[in-house]
């Protein structure tokens, strides 16, 4: 198998796996970063949200000979020093329970402030709309974010 | 758990707990800080006063919490109840999972609410036994009586001196100490709690907000391998073929090979495994995989059927009484105005997020596994005895469960992983897929209710009567408190334990009141899902009253509150939930058009009253805007741990009333992903407001009971928005639409 080349979190790695196999269970079995969550598969729930060049997308539905050389951020890469702002608002509101699907939420949400600095509550409603929590953590995600705009103004 | 099995196992511990520790696994001896004054004792030994804490030299202090966490905050508020005790700083408190030693840890599991409940005590005396050997360390150190010795902030500080020697300084002195038994040592008064009912931020979530946080699901083992195995989709049905050649020949691919199902016991559905080096791999080696099944005997079970005979079941003979006070069947005949409703619920799955999966390492000499599992002592028997070896020789590693809400209180999945690692004779993992999770989970049992109530010519409620019918938990089943035997199987009264309660009415005053039940069979797979009965009865009752408030034309809360008999303490705590959450809610106030206010209460231990706010749209479809909570559960541990307990549990109980169902056609559940099993997203959640009632009552559980109360307070919210009675769930919109 041809290897491919992936930049990850600002660093470069070479993977040799089938074109085929989705990001997701590149960054989960081969390269061990283990944050990105499976949730799904079908990209309905959101649990693995990466950034790819800064945008929020669903690592199971990335074929991993698609991405090029997109810079790809995961979890472990956003909260690499924990100052991040998003990161910051998630503890101060205290939002995760089992925190399982939260690495999802949190770069959901780092892109939707990214690109939305000062987003109203129907932005937030519907840029999250796509990241499931079963455990409810819904209110507190919309408080965290909130207090994330703020801190940046 | 009994009370007194409690203090004496503590006691026990009290007496051995050296010797005890001693056999923790995943201690190390860190190098010793330096300490302030010259060090009394052995240089180097820690103080493990019971087998809860650890304290070593350089001031570090373990706390060993039994409760798996799933979410629910357990290893912050068992730290919080040793630290309080201890007198800790607890900027020096980390908290490790106990390990499956079960001479020692016998309460590796947690379901019911239970857990701070379970702890509150047993913690608090364990911090006690060590603070006050550390006090004693001290004052033979100083040669100064104990009482000049006060445990403050991580160290014995002497009364007016400024004197002072650090918990870890004095470790090696209170380990010399003779054992001190916990239930003699008087503990502190709620007044002078620090940590318990504050503010004190969860120990998990930083782990949790970085991605270094491991689920079951993130265990990595040298030589890992990973599997997914192929099930039948009807139920009950068996493997008759299977060709794997191009299943084999899937880059990747380890090994293929059929799984035997396992006993009722065990509850698996068996097939094939496909081992591989990646998830994704063997994922799709199962996808190549040509599997021919044979069905069960008989008609294939449906939602339809399964319907039609519980519309009959209510109408036929009970198989168990549950209550039956005064005489309701002269009562309801003597009735001037009978009223006569069904309600009607279906199957739910747990859906968590971390899809189910187990870690299993099969050695020469022992057997080691990490399980998302929320009961560890039990997964370490089972396995023990599926592998035929003593119970020492499995090691059972709870992670963290990315959710459970009853499903991880089974033990199937470390089974099947169990059964594919013995072949393999190295690690693997074995994961469900989401379509795996859908598909065969243990789900919350279809029920149908029917009510019936009779008022008298004054508008009195006299009688009640309440026939419950499910697909009961324990025909498929029965593993926890009882003894599988034909006896039990067959027994009304076990096969109705897990089915009725919540329908009890209590503690509303009916004179005449029956409460029964009837089972229908399903081959589908039944088991706890968060509030088991609790999770419909409620919804029943709750929406009745709603009806019998209506039917009279009275206030829905007025007429709660006068049903409620004064001086009893569970009505007292009730009527002042109801009023806390009326007033918070803005009861009676106007509301726009087609929107509602609409109420519930239970008693649970925890007693709590919810109003759910809602909108009904033009295309009938619902949206809950508020709900406001209150809540009575005794003394508070965690204030914001009540609060986030609360929210998720509505949350969760909204994806039921709104959305969420499972129903089977031909044999086999219909849904197999977020798509067809919709759960409540982001957009969709309301405002949720807890309002916690102060109390020095001993504390009660609060995972569950969020979750009761959802159900009839929309509903009855409905009813109030738009006049149409919501008898089923999830909702029909269909039922609601105007245009």
């Amino acid at each position: 198998m041809p290897s491919i080349t992936l930049h990850i979190n600002d660093h470069p790695h070479a993977v040799d796996v089938a074109p085929d196999t989705p990001l997701l269970w590149v960054l989960r079995d081969t390269v061990g970063l283990t944050g990105t969550k499976y949730g799904c598969g079908m990209g309905l729930c959101g649990a693995c949200t990466v950034h790819l060049d800064g945008e929020a997308r669903r690592a199971c539905q990335i074929l991993v000979s698609s991405i090029g050389s997109a810079r790809i951020t995961t979890i472990e890469g956003l909260a690499a020093d924990r100052k991040h702002p998003v990161i910051r608002a998630w503890l101060a509101e205290q939002v995760p329970q089992c925190g399982y699907c939260q690495p999802g939420q949190i770069m959901q949400a780092a892109a939707l402030l990214a690109g939305t600095p000062h987003p109203t509550r129907q932005q937030i409603d519907e840029a999250m709309n796509g990241n499931i929590c079963r455990c409810g953590t819904y209110q507190r995600i919309r408080r965290a974010i909130a207090r994330a705009a703020a801190e940046t103004a | 758990m009994m009370p007194d099995d409690t203090l004496t196992r503590r006691a026990f511990l009290g007496v051995g707990a050296q010797g005890a520790a001693a056999l923790v696994v995943g201690f190390y001896l860190p190098a010793c800080g330096g300490t302030r004054e010259t060090t009394p004792g052995r240089a180097g030994q820690a103080f493990t006063p019971n087998a809860w804490i650890r304290i070593t030299a350089d001031d570090r202090i373990t706390i060993l919490v039994e409760k798996p966490e799933l979410g629910q905050g357990s290893r912050t508020y068992t730290a919080m109840m040793v630290a309080e005790e201890l007198e800790a700083d607890w900027s020096t408190i980390r908290v490790v999972q106990a390990p499956t030693v079960p001479a020692i840890y016998k309460e590796l599991r947690t379901a019911g609410s239970g857990g701070v409940e379970s702890t509150y005590l047993a913690m608090r005396q364990a911090g006690a036994q060590a603070r006050e050997l550390l006090r004693t360390a001290a004052a033979r150190h100083w040669g100064v009586p104990r009482q000049d010795c006060r445990a403050v902030n991580g160290a014995i500080v002497l009364a007016g001196t400024g004197r002072r020697l650090s918990f870890g300084a004095l470790a090696s002195a209170a380990a010399a100490l003779p054992a001190l038994a916990p239930t003699e040592i008087p503990l502190k008064a709620p007044e002078q709690f620090r940590l318990i009912g504050r503010a004190v931020p969860r120990l998990d979530l930083p782990a949790k907000v970085d991605g270094s946080a491991t689920f079951g699901i993130d265990v990595r083992v040298p030589g890992l391998l990973f599997a997914v195995i192929a099930r039948c989709p009807y139920f009950g049905g068996r493997l008759r073929h299977v060709d794997a050649t191009r299943a084999r020949r899937v880059p990747g691919v380890h090994a293929v090979f059929p799984v035997a199902p396992l006993p009722r016991r065990f509850n698996t559905a068996g097939g094939v495994a496909v081992v591989a080096d990646s998830s994704w791999s063997a994922v799709e080696g199962r996808r190549e995989l040509v599997l021919a099944w044979d069905r069960p005997a008989g008609e294939p079970e449906s939602t339809a059927g399964l319907r039609r005979v519980m519309e009959r079941a209510v109408l036929g003979p009970a198989t168990f009484v549950a209550v039956d006070r005064g005489d309701v069947v002269d009562a309801l005949r003597g009735a001037s105005r009978v009223l006569e409703a069904d309600y009607e619920s279906p199957f739910q799955a747990h859906a968590t997020m971390e899809p189910m999966n187990t870690t299993v390492d099969v050695r020469e000499r022992e057997i080691e596994v990490w399980s998302p599992t929320q009961f560890a002592d039990e997964v370490q028997r089972e396995i023990a005895e599926l592998a035929g070896v003593a119970l020492d020789r499995v090691i059972v590693h709870m992670t963290l469960s990315g959710g459970s809400f009853g499903r991880r209180y089974q033990w199937d999945v470390p089974a099947e992983a169990w059964q594919v690692a013995n072949v393999m004779r190295r690690p693997v993992q074995v994961m469900w897929t989401r379509e795996d999770d859908f598909q065969h989970d243990f789900y919350r049992p279809h029920n149908r209710q029917r009510l019936r109530a009779g008022l008298d010519t004054r508008g009195r409620l006299v009688a009640w009567s309440t026939r419950i019918v499910t697909t009961p938990i324990a025909a498929t089943n029965l593993y926890t408190g009882y003894t599988e035997s034909p006896e039990t199987l067959r027994d009304p009264a076990t096969i109705a334990a897990l089915e009725w309660y919540g329908g009890d009415i209590a503690p509303y005053a009916i004179p005449n009141f029956r409460l029964d039940y009837a089972p229908a069979d399903s081959v589908v797979p039944r088991s706890w899902w968060r509030s088991v009965a609790s999770s419909y009865t409620p919804f029943a009752e709750e929406s009745f009253m709603d009806e019998l408030a209506h039917a009279l034309g009275r206030d829905p809360l007025r007429f709660r509150l006068d049903l409620l008999t004064p001086g009893e303490p569970d009505a007292d705590r009730l009527r002042r939930v109801l009023r806390l959450a009326a007033e918070q809610a803005g009861w009676g106030t106007p509301l726009p058009a087609f929107q509602g206010r609409g109420l519930a209460c239970r008693v649970n231990g925890t007693c709590s009253a919810q109003v759910a706010h809602v909108a009904v749209d033009p295309d009938g479809s619902v949206r809950v805007l508020r709900v406001v909570s209150a809540v009575d559960c005794g003394l508070v541990i965690s204030p914001d741990g009540v609060r986030a307990m609360t929210e998720g549990a509505i949350n969760f109980a909204l994806t039921a009333v709104l959305t969420g169902a499972i129903t089977v056609k031909d044999g086999a559940v219909e849904q197999s992903n977020f798509h067809d099993y919709r759960v409540l997203r982001l957009s969709q959640a309301p405002d949720i407001d807890v309002q916690i009632v102060s109390s020095t009552a001993p504390p009660s559980g609060v995972g569950e009971l969020g979750a009761m109360l959802a159900g009839p307070a929309v509903a009855n919210a409905v009813f109030a928005a738009t006049g149409v009675r919501v008898r089923r769930l999830p909702i029909e919109s269909t039922l609601l639409r105007r245009t």
